[in-house]
Order: structure tokens, then C-alpha cells, then sequence
């Protein structure tokens, strides 16, 4: 087994083991720290692609921003004492209908990924940064002029909808 | 040897296991979580294909955008879910039926 392959397998079983925890938990708090270790395992693959980059905004944005936001989410919907989800399917019968579903998407995809002929033009590992700042100001402008737009419009929309209005 | 179709079969299963989340849970914010592992499926393979397969910066241009997007969807969901909790003293789903007349 080469070093990238070791690699490979190790970031692949993080990131599966702690999205199957994030699903199955029981307590809510254990989804989110679940979540942290998933956001990192596929910080790790980026990695292992090629796209550092994305790579450290991966770390930024998702461990950074979107995890302390659920966690935000997550206390501010719960009070202290009540963070098991009592509410959630009991009995394996339960389980039967949305497994099946689960299981059988991934064998179709998996059966579709090994299959196809898939065309083959491999890039060489660089540093990513510079090009993508190039292709963001250049050739991609304006769905990035849109993007920042669209985050604007997340922001201002986000504060009007959690504020406390008055006369209600 | 690590190919492409190990990355895209990795996210298979990332994707499934957000569809099950998806279809199992009640709390919204539990909800929100199997989203974001969708996302993060979908990123992993606009990321192999630029790695294996097309050779350019196409897909990881892609997957900046789509985190973006996610970031901007969480915060206007969490907003939504805070006011839904303020009004009906619950995080799950199904008892959010405001709208029904």
C-alpha cells in the first residue's frame, strides 16, 4: 500500500465513521462534534487532491462559521437538560423504509462510479491560489460579483427574519 | 493505486448517509447537519473530477461557490428555525404547520 493510499483510507474511514455518527446519534450535541470530524476529513481529501485552497476555506467557512452557527442553533432550541431526542423513530420498523432508501442510493451510485468510462485528464498537484484568484477576477467575475450579492442578501435577510418585532 | 472512483464511491456514501439523515429526523437543526453532509458529498466529487478527469480549476471554482451558498443557507435557515422555536416552543419539523389553513 503507497503512503497516498494509506492517507486516502484513513481521512475516508474519519469521514464516513463521524457522518454515520452525525445520522445515527441520539443526542444532539454528539451530531455537531460528529459534524467537526466529517468537515476535517474532507478538509483532509481536499488535501490529498490537490485544491489547498479550497482546502483552508473548507476549515475556515465549515469548521469556522457554519459548525458554531449549528451549535448556536443547537442550544439556543434546546433547553439544557433536554438535549435527548426522545422524538425520534424507536422501533427498527421505522428504520425499514428511509434504510432501504439510503442503501439502495448508494449502491446505484457506486454501481454508476465504477462503471462509467470515465474520461481521464489528470492535473497535475500545484498551488491553486494564485490561479484562482486569477480566474475569480477574470473569466468567473460575475458569479462572483453574484455570489458576494447573494451573501449580502443571506445577511440582511437572516437579521430580519430572528428580529423581535414590537408591534406583533 | 487511488483513482477517481474511489473519491465518487466516498461520496456515494457521504450522500446516502445525508439522505438517511434527511428522512429520519425531526429536529430542524439535526436536518440542517444532513444538508450540509449532501453539500460536502457533492464538493468531494466537483473536486476529483478537476483532480482526474477534466484536467482545470473548473470544479474547485464549483465547490468555492457552493460553499458560499451553504454558508448563506445556514444562516437564513438557522434565522428561520430560531423564529420557529420562538413561536411554537419546538425545534421539530413536523409540528411547524403554521401555514396550514
Amino acid at each position: 500500500m503507497t503512503a497516498e493510499a494509506a492517507v486516502f483510507w484513513a481521512f475516508a474511514i474519519v469521514t464516513v465513521g463521524s457522518a454515520a455518527v452525525v445520522v445515527l446519534s441520539r443526542t444532539l450535541i454528539y451530531s455537531a462534534f460528529a459534524l467537526l470530524f466529517t468537515f476535517f476529513g474532507v478538509a483532509g481529501l481536499y488535501v490529498l487532491l490537490g485544491a489547498d485552497f479550497l482546502a483552508a476555506t473548507q476549515l475556515l467557512v465549515y469548521v469556522g462559521g457554519i459548525l458554531v452557527l449549528l451549535l448556536f442553533g443547537v442550544m439556543l432550541t434546546h433547553r439544557i437538560y433536554d438535549l435527548d431526542l426522545h422524538s425520534e423513530l424507536g422501533t427498527p420498523w421505522d428504520w425499514l423504509a428511509p434504510g432501504s432508501v439510503a442503501v439502495g442510493l448508494f449502491v446505484i451510485l457506486s454501481f454508476a462510479a465504477v462503471k462509467t468510462q470515465w474520461m481521464s485528464v489528470p492535473r497535475t498537484p500545484a498551488p491553486t491560489t494564485a490561479e484562482i484568484g486569477r480566474l475569480f477576477l477574470g473569466q468567473f467575475l460575475l458569479p462572483f460579483e453574484a455570489a458576494s450579492v447573494l451573501l449580502l442578501v443571506a445577511l440582511i435577510g437572516a437579521a430580519m427574519i430572528v428580529r423581535r418585532r414590537r408591534d406583533a | 493505486m487511488i483513482g477517481l472512483q474511489h473519491y465518487l464511491v466516498l461520496a456515494a456514501a457521504l450522500f446516502s448517509l445525508g439522505i438517511l439523515g434527511l428522512l429520519t429526523r425531526r429536529n430542524a437543526v439535526n436536518v440542517l447537519m444532513s444538508i450540509e453532509l449532501i453539500l460536502n458529498a457533492a464538493n468531494v466529487n466537483l473536486v476529483a473530477f478537476s483532480r482526474y478527469a477534466t484536467g482545470n480549476m473548473g470544479g474547485q471554482l464549483f465547490g468555492v461557490f457552493v460553499i458560499v451558498v451553504a454558508a448563506a443557507e445556514v444562516a437564513v435557515a438557522l434565522a428561520i428555525v430560531l423564529t420557529l422555536y420562538r413561536l411554537r416552543r419546538t425545534p421539530n419539523l413536523d409540528e411547524a404547520n403554521i401555514l396550514k389553513g
